[in-house]
């Protein structure tokens, strides 16, 4: 049957907005790249590929940054999926507990970054955090840290900020997972006379192998979005521990008035976000199964 | 099992606490707070923090632009990605599927990318230092995540309601808004409270486009009374709760639809 082509001002106003705010500054980012532009003046020089030898020969702050990010990803990454797991296997089933308990597990998530940013900046808040004030409660004085202010720990700090904020979500994503998991297969399983271990192992890791690949995709391309956070509680400092690649961009761009470099930069960015989402799902995707 | 309940207790506490510090802290004095974060306030609760950063901030301002900005960015993103998703699903061809990679690919790319040939465009137009600027660049950046969802959703409904409706006479948008539209009402509900908590929660498109008061949001202006109130955080968490207070009680009754919502767009991935 033949679909009248009225069909094709379906896609107009969404399309043309798409294109004007999204296409077209996403190939001008690659345009800029090769640029000297200051993003003010009228003119600009081409400096080929300048901005990228930059970025990788010269820049030792941009280094950092890719640093910063992995380590924030791993961790984030590890103990998110972990927590989030291990939180959705012992809360399977549909009680009023359970699901309350979700509910309350889930609810920072609807809060902004900036709400999540001052919450956690008063919990370390080095003299009247609430952290280092429950450490010395219960005489562990000696665990206090400046934890925002210590150039070793401040992203670690701001990574378990982001497991606070996000693991609720990813256990209701898991529990959704899990509970479409016949229970046949874990009745064979008991009669076969398989462990504990080798039902997770067999039955449910294997079942559980899409929303792992949802989730773990899912918290590592979050983890390099985690703009607002950063530039909210630390603003990239001290000493650049903190400094993540978009809040690279944004000061490279914005307080350096170096737009060329900083859509080298962008452009980079891009690249290792598509190259580590490609990865991900081909590692995971070998492990799918289904019934 | 004890150490089954122990886990869910503590990892309760880790919500709750923050949670009621915050409300806690916004009820009593900077004094107070410093000498005990805490405890219960010993001069009792007081509302002062609320009156002050209502007459010391222009709140009702921001409150109204999230408001507007919200409103606008949800309902406009969610019928311009419906009437995709509508074409998509009828088109049924290697355009409809071209398209639909070409708007799932803005998924992949994160604002930030993007920020700095966006803010040039933004200036080049006149549309820094405007809500409708806000709004176009937000319609656009949560257009791909909604025709994801809603793409997938309306594929799934039956081919021969949309055949009847055509042997019955029935024109494109009538098709749309008599049998696309109402079909999918489970889905939109799920994306709207996604795009809902997206738009009202949004830094990164105010932090680059507003610096005038008048066009402020509610997280930018929070985010600027950071410098203004440094670690006054009785007035700073008297902030955070106007400024999440529509999001947390839209959660404490729609509980149900967050959850589905804010996890559509993870798991039909």
């Amino acid at each position: 049957m033949r679909t009248p082509k009225s069909i094709y001002l379906f896609f107009l106003p969404g399309l043309l907005l798409y294109s004007v705010f999204f296409l077209y500054p996403t190939v001008s980012a690659l345009f800029y790249s090769f640029t000297n532009w200051d993003g003010f003046s009228d003119a600009f020089q081409f400096v080929g590929i300048d901005n990228y030898q930059r970025a990788f020969t010269a820049d030792s702050i941009f280094r950092k940054t890719i640093g910063n990010n992995l380590k924030f990803m791993f961790v984030v990454v590890i103990f998110q999926t972990l927590v989030a797991l291990a939180f959705a296997l012992i809360m399977l089933k549909n009680t009023k507990t359970t699901i309350f308990l979700r509910a309350l597990y889930f609810f920072p998530t609807i809060l902004s970054s900036v709400s999540v940013a001052f919450i956690w900046a008063f919990i370390y808040d080095p003299s009247l955090g609430i952290l280092n004030r429950g450490l010395s409660v219960i005489g562990l004085d000696f665990l206090a840290q400046n934890w925002l202010g210590n150039a070793n720990i401040a992203i670690y700090s701001l990574a378990i900020t982001q497991v606070w904020f996000h693991a609720g979500q990813m256990l209701i994503i898991f529990v959704a997972g899990l509970q479409a998991i016949p229970q046949e297969m874990y009745e064979v399983a008991k009669i076969e006379g398989a462990s504990k271990w080798q039902t997770f192992r067999k039955v449910t890791w294997p079942l559980l192998a899409p929303s792992a690949t949802i989730v773990v995709a899912y918290t590592t391309i979050q983890s390099f979005k985690a703009f607002d956070l950063v530039f909210a509680m630390t603003g990239g400092g001290p000493n650049y521990s903190t400094e993540i690649i978009a809040t690279y961009i944004y000061s490279v761009a914005f307080e350096g008035y170096q737009f060329g470099y900083a859509s080298a930069i962008s452009v980079i960015f891009m690249i290792i976000i598509a190259f580590i989402t490609f990865l991900q799902f081909k590692a995971l995707r070998s492990d799918r199964v289904s019934y | 099992m004890l150490f089954r309940r122990f886990s869910l207790i503590v990892y309760a506490l880790l919500i709750l606490i923050p949670l009621l510090v915050v409300m806690l802290t916004s009820v009593k004095t900077l004094q107070e707070t410093f000498a005990n974060p805490l405890a219960f306030p010993e001069g009792g609760i007081k509302f002062d923090n609320y009156i002050a950063i209502f007459q010391e901030q222009t709140m009702a301002g921001y409150f109204l632009n999230s408001t507007i900005v919200t409103l606008f960015s949800v309902t406009l993103t969610l019928l311009f990605a419906s009437m995709i998703a509508y074409g998509i699903t009828r088109l049924n061809s290697w355009i409809g599927n071209a398209l639909f990679v070409l708007f799932t690919l803005g998924m992949m790319v994160p604002a930030q990318v993007i920020m700095v040939p966006l803010y040039s465009l933004m200036l080049d137009f006149g549309l820094t230092n405007s809500l409708v600027g806000l709004i176009l660049v937000n319609i656009s950046s949560t257009l791909p995540i909604a025709v994801f969802i809603l793409t997938g959703f309306m594929k799934t409904l039956p081919k021969e309601l949309f055949e009847a409706a055509t042997i019955d006479g029935a024109g494109n948008w009538q098709m749309f808004a008599k049998v696309a539209i109402p079909l999918s009402l489970p889905s939109l509900s799920a994306t709207a409270i996604f795009l809902f908590v997206m738009h009202w929660n949004d830094l990164l498109y105010p932090l680059l486009f507003i610096t005038d008061n008048a066009y402020k949001t509610l997280p930018l202006a929070l985010l600027e009374f950071q410098g203004q109130y440094s670690t006054n955080y009785p007035m700073l968490f008297t902030g955070v709760i106007i400024a999440s207070a529509p999001m947390v009680i839209a959660y404490v009754f729609l509980q149900r639809f967050f959850v589905a919502g804010m996890t559509a767009g993870a798991v039909k991935g």
